[in-house]
């Protein structure tokens, strides 16, 4: 083991001398008394979902299941979007005609970062929802792909079902537990990317897409 | 950890002559402040948050040695490589090595305070490597060659047209307005070419996850899922207190480090990865796990709930003081209350610099109320203020004796203990007083005592005590 690694916790267990002997981390009492569960109405929770992400400058619109493909075509059309980066599992009958899908590893091969660079848009599902903070989650789960899919391009268009929204953080921090431990990433997305570095201008968009559009699917 | 030799008072003086810092630092800190008001507000629970965020710190700081090791298990076992380093140059020497190990002449960093408290960027570019920082403000100051003012807006300091003439001059920007959102755009073009050569990303963690190796970067922009997800290589540099037992305690976190630092209900990107992952993101992962002064904070017992720190900013934004110096003002790359309370203890007392820093506060308490993770940055005040002048008294050199507060502090002891010649004191102060009194106040007091008035007007003895008036009375 390296010298600095054994020097350091021998400088922790010195500092924390005050601390008895017999306390383990447990003892440390945390008072969890704070909102775990939801107890609102999941429409409220969805009307919640809705709203907070329309105040983050995202377009958001509720579509039934059989009006998706259409919704998806529209959105695309809005944009002007040719060249799509289809997230895999996404089903073929949600792409427009008219509009290239771009499929990662179709024949064995990964995009490459110009590839998505240069795309139009990707269009993807999601993990989950949170009505709170109008969080949209990735876990790189069905829908989704890896994580340079929902970056690169400069558009996200992302369909999200209703029974995929919980209210509360804590809510969805429990429903992403066993991803996390099976070792998958995770990004928390919250309205496209933004800064308000330059005398607190808000600027969408420096790095991450700076258009995102959610589809608020009923089932 | 790069500290300013000279005290607080005599930068906070020339910071504050600079009226257009004073102009940009007043609007930001009063447009964030009310933000966030009205985004904590929204909670019911809010103070049960902060409750638990206060406790989950305080058990990970208690058993530091043992979630330090789970960390470094379950990074491991998740595929990720852990380094531990004593000191900057021992942190800068590791990261220094895995880009070199990897033919890098250039790395992409997301902002990160640790690395800039190590002078990462500076090690670098001696060894040949350039550092490029990706968020906007990181960006401005580094193209500027100047250094962050503040935790969470960093080129606070700078308005627009400084800014264009900056891009104008080092970007080759030559048609380029004032308006914020060409001068992003600028920056998005310069910076995304630099994202796909990258080999190396460099970032801090704002959380690691003991039990699950999970490491937690929280942001807005976007550079930093760029930093940590298209690079081969990904360094991360964290300070050994960042970390947390438990996923669940992400929990708590989540709610309260967005609202209480942009005052957003979630900041629009927050990436969580362990270690690596097959087929996507960095092969290889680096944690680098940075004391630097931590262990030293640590044995402070009432001292080292400044280590509870999330880097909110939230302190900055509701105090006095910072807001009419700055951040420069603090010396460090820690500024604003927690600075004062956080930067000595990381280097030590027993210099000017450090020594000055407990003394930057009016103790108003504002930051204490805000603070989401609940650290009584006042008590830490005053508890350092101790702690200066009794290394001061303690050091027994001849100035000590001689120190002019010293003295009188002394002198009033033995005044405050005997009736006597404490009224003999308020006559003689009576008399002595009236060149210096005007209108019931003293604004200046002569030689070493002028001290005590530099930064406050002293209450004038007034012209009956109240001893006085008693045996007049009723006497």
């Amino acid at each position: 083991m390296s010298q600095a690694r054994e020097e350091i916790l021998r400088r922790i267990r010195l500092a924390t001398r005050d601390v008895p002997q017999e306390e383990s981390p447990e003892d440390v009492s945390v008072e969890r008394s704070y909102r775990v569960e939801s107890v609102s109405p999941h429409e409220e929770v969805v009307g919640r979902f809705v709203e907070n992400v329309s105040e983050y400058r995202a377009s958001v619109r509720r579509v039934g299941e059989e009006e998706l493909p259409e919704a998806i075509r529209e959105a695309l059309a809005r944009r002007g979007a040719r060249r799509l980066v289809v997230a895999p599992g996404v089903p073929d009958g949600w792409i427009p005609e008219g509009v290239e899908a771009l499929r990662d590893g179709e024949g064995g091969r990964p995009l490459t970062n110009e590839e998505l660079d240069a795309s139009d848009g990707v269009l993807s599902g999601c993990a989950l929802g949170i009505a709170q903070s109008g969080t949209i989650v990735l876990d790189g789960g069905r829908m989704q792909g890896r994580r340079a899919l929902t970056l690169l391009p400069d558009y996200h268009l992302c369909v999200i079902y209703e029974d995929q929204i919980v209210e509360l953080v804590p809510e969805a921090v429990r429903r992403l537990e066993g991803g996390v431990r099976e070792g998958r990433s995770i990004v928390f997305v919250s309205g496209p990317s933004a800064t308000s570095d330059i005398e607190l201008d808000r600027v969408e968009g420096v790095h991450g897409p700076r258009t995102l559009e959610v589809l608020v699917c009923r089932r | 950890m790069r500290v300013s030799e000279r005290p607080f008072q005599a930068l906070a003086r020339e910071a504050l002559a600079d009226s257009q810092l004073r102009r940009n630092l007043g609007h930001a800190t009063a447009t964030i402040r009310k933000k966030r008001a009205a985004a904590v507000s929204e909670l019911p629970d809010w103070e049960e948050l902060r409750e638990a965020g206060a406790a989950i710190k305080e058990r990970a700081l208690r058993h530091l040695d043992e979630y330090l090791v789970r960390l470094e298990e379950s990074v491991t076992k998740a595929g990720g490589e852990v380094h531990w380093a004593r000191d900057a140059r021992e942190a800068n020497r590791i990261v220094a090595g895995i880009a070199k190990g990897h033919g890098a002449r250039e790395v992409v960093k997301v902002k990160s305070i640790a690395t800039d408290e190590i002078g990462l960027n500076d090690h670098l570019a001696k060894e040949g490597i350039e550092a490029v920082e990706t968020d906007l403000a990181e960006l401005i100051i580094q193209l500027a060659g100047e250094e962050s003012s503040h935790i969470l807006v960093p080129a606070i300091h700078k308005n627009r047209a400084e800014i264009r003439e900056l891009f104008r001059e080092k970007l080759g920007a030559k048609d380029l307005s004032d308006d914020p959102r060409d001068l992003t755009e600028t920056a998005r073009r310069y910076l995304r070419e630099r994202f796909l050569s990258a080999k190396v990303g460099i970032s801090g963690a704002n959380f690691a996850v003991a039990e699950t190796g999970t490491v937690c970067v929280v942001e807005s922009e976007g550079n930093g899922r760029m930093c940590t997800t298209l690079p081969e290589v990904l360094v991360t540099v964290m300070g050994i207190e960042k970390v947390v037992p438990t996923w669940r305690d992400l929990e708590v976190f989540m709610q309260l480090l967005p609202r209480s630092s942009t005052a957003e209900r979630m900041n629009p990107y927050t990436s969580f990865w362990s270690g690596t992952s097959s087929g996507e993101g960095p092969r290889e992962f680096h944690l680098v796990l940075l004391d630097n002064g931590r262990t030293q904070a640590l044995s402070d017992p009432k001292g080292r709930q400044a280590l509870r720190c999330i880097r909110c900013s939230a302190c900055l934004n509701v105090c006095p003081v910072y807001e009419r110096v700055g951040g420069h003002s603090y010396g460090s790359v820690y500024p604003g209350p927690i600075g004062a309370i956080l930067t000595p203890q990381l280097t030590g007392l027993g210099r000017k610099g450090p020594d000055s820093l407990p003394y930057a506060s009016s103790l108003c308490g504002a930051c204490y109320e805000v603070c989401p993770v609940k650290i009584n940055i006042p008590e830490v005040l005053i508890h350092l203020r101790g702690r200066v002048v009794r290394n001061r008294q303690d050091s027994g050199s001849p100035a000590a004796k001689l120190d002019p507060e010293g003295a009188a502090m002394r002198t009033l002891a033995r005044t405050f203990a005997d009736r006597r010649l404490y009224e003999a004191a308020q006559k003689l102060a009576r008399a002595g007083q009236w060149p210096l009194a005007r209108g019931g106040k003293i604004r200046r007091l002569p030689g070493p005592l002028s001290g005590w008035t530099a930064v406050r007007d002293l209450e004038a003895v007034p012209r009956e005590t109240f001893r006085e008036w008693w045996r007049r009375e009723r006497g």
